[in-house]
């Protein structure tokens, strides 16, 4: 690994000021994405700031919802009991993902700052206009079977490679952010973005801007759930297709119904058109074919992922059926 | 302590001299190169071996089964490499060094971590159990027995992260099933496949804790 400048931050302020002082600097936090980029030399921070001493770890009742502070790890957030009794999809997202032991390190922010897993991303040797700007797409005409479906440009059809994203997406979180200019908040889905001509961002967060807490609603999906994750072997891997679901039933009657995918777009893919054809309908195959088929209008694969096309409405029907408690 | 060698005499050739002299310039020249610019301009000053100490150390206490220790480390040290190179715990494992095969796997705080993606200086303060802790003296852990009674290794590489790994899964409580464990156990991968072997240790001691 390069070397590079530590400094250890115990408060927000001062960890952005460092930001701001420091033009090549980058926030850690658990670092099991960080860390291992660095070793691989994809990014070479000059100073790295430390946050892991901030007072940004708890979980807690606020409002009518819930607040779960930046710092919280993947593990404390996915078995607390208030997330496993209100927002059950959230720690069926998280436990789906990566390996008990990079649970207990990786944060709820970091989380949400983790980079693609495209393989010329990671290779230094590769074009990758995400890594380096203007190098071109090796993905494109490459090996693309990681890669996206939904609003890819032909400068980049990497995938946002997190499940605990694709739930937050779906349960309408809110994200609270601090930088130099004071404090806002943005809808999550709206934190990450498409690539379109700038794929080195993966998201809005300004560089100095720190990830406080992320809010969740209260939420009426605590039974009917599902978080169903496609991957090449059964535990830790990344998704070639993942589906969150959460209904909200009145007998058999969908009330409300929530649908995300990940491992299919460069954000976690929010399918809003489902969610409202399924309003009001009758859970059932009937229905959950008719939503899966909507979910994937706009979809285009590319040379090694096609087998996608077929893998995500199957699995958007699975996770349906699932949820909805039809099947086991 | 090797020799440090200083800036060549003039009209010298910069790497005349031994092949070891030769090895350690240029790979301390492919350093610089890598290395920010406002640790190189620290260096210029001192074109020797130097330049290490010129990378900024931190102090970082922490408390590695059961003994607390000082060490003065560069940031870019991990919690594995300051084990096993400056602590001498060679027990952990280097595997993939890159969080994906749990050779490294080590307790912070009573929590299984993958000690090669933890920088050491993030662990101030922090208590350390590597699996040269788990034993009472002579007397080995539960799971090192179990490991040993049910073959839960060929080459035993992977075999002190799947037993650091085990012994947090029982107190996990994620041993209801087999695929529980197998699900909370993936992190550890094992090339020679000893999987049902680690499972049936696991078992053991999930059902008989001593």
């Amino acid at each position: 690994m390069n070397p590079f400048l530590y400094t250890r931050s115990t408060a927000a302020t001062g960890a952005i000021q460092s930001m701001v002082k420091a033009p090549h600097a980058q926030f850690l936090a658990g670092g099991t994405n960080l860390i291992d980029l660095m070793k691989m030399g994809v990014v070479v921070p000059e100073r790295l700031v430390d946050i892991n001493p901030l007072p940004l770890k708890g979980i807690q009742k606020m409002g009518t919802g819930l607040r779960i502070g930046a710092l919280a790890t993947n593990s404390e957030v996915a078995d607390h009991p208030l997330i496993l009794q209100g927002y059950p999809l959230l720690s069926l997202a998280i436990n789906a993902g990566a390996s008990p032991q990079l649970r207990n390190m990786a944060t709820v922010g970091g989380n949400m700052m983790q980079r693609t897993r495209c393989n010329y991303f990671f290779d230094t040797s590769m074009p990758c206009n995400k890594r380096s700007p203007g190098s071109g797409c090796g993905a494109l005409e490459g090996y693309n079977r990681m890669h996206a479906l939904f609003g890819a440009s032909d400068q980049c059809i990497a995938v946002n490679p997190s499940d605990m994203n694709v739930a937050l997406t779906a349960l309408d979180a809110v994200v609270h952010i601090k930088g130099p200019k004071g404090e806002r908040k943005i809808p999550f889905a709206d934190f990450h973005r498409l690539p379109g001509d700038h794929p080195e961002k993966d998201n809005t967060l300004e560089r100095t801007e720190l990830i406080m807490a992320v809010d969740l609603p209260a939420s009426p999906f605590h039974q009917h759930v599902h978080y169903l994750k496609i991957r090449d072997r059964s535990s830790y891997a990344f998704a070639l297709v993942s589906v969150a679901a959460a209904l909200h039933m009145e007998g058999n009657t969908i009330k409300e119904a929530r649908l995300a995918m990940g491992g299919v777009a460069h954000k976690p893919w929010r399918l809003h058109a489902a969610e409202t054809f399924l309003k009001g309908k009758t859970a059932g195959d009937d229905a959950f074919q008719q939503a899966s088929q909507i979910a994937m209008q706009g979809a285009k694969a590319y040379k090694y992922n096609q087998f996608k096309m077929t893998l995500a409405p199957n699995a958007i029907l699975q996770a349906l059926r699932t949820a909805s408690g039809l099947v086991s | 302590m090797l020799k440090r060698t200083g800036v060549p005499p003039k009209g010298e050739g910069p790497f005349k001299g031994s092949r070891r002299d030769f090895l350690k310039q240029s790979s301390l020249l492919s350093a610089i190169a890598l290395t920010p610019v406002t640790i190189v301009k620290a260096a210029e000053a001192q074109w020797d071996e130097k330049v290490a100490d010129v990378f900024e150390k931190v102090t970082v206490n922490l408390e590695v089964n059961g003994i607390r220790h000082t060490v003065k480390v560069e940031p870019r040290v991990t919690l594995l490499d300051l084990l096993r190179e400056e602590l001498n715990l060679t027990g952990s494992k280097k595997g993939c060094d890159r969080g994906q095969c749990g050779a490294c796997t080590v307790h912070v705080n009573g929590v299984r971590i993958n000690s090669c993606l933890s920088l050491a200086v993030t662990n101030e303060g922090k208590k350390i159990t590597t699996i040269e802790g788990l034993a009472n003296g002579e007397e080995l852990h539960p799971m090192q027995d179990a490991f040993i009674k049910h073959d839960g290794f060929q080459c035993g590489y992977c075999t002190s992260g799947q037993i650091m790994s085990a012994v947090a899964l029982v107190k996990e409580g994620r041993t209801q099933s087999r695929e529980q464990i197998s699900e909370f156990m993936s992190g550890n991968i094992c090339r020679c496949g000893a999987y049902s072997n680690i499972v049936k240790a696991i078992q053991e001691v999930k059902n008989h804790p001593s």
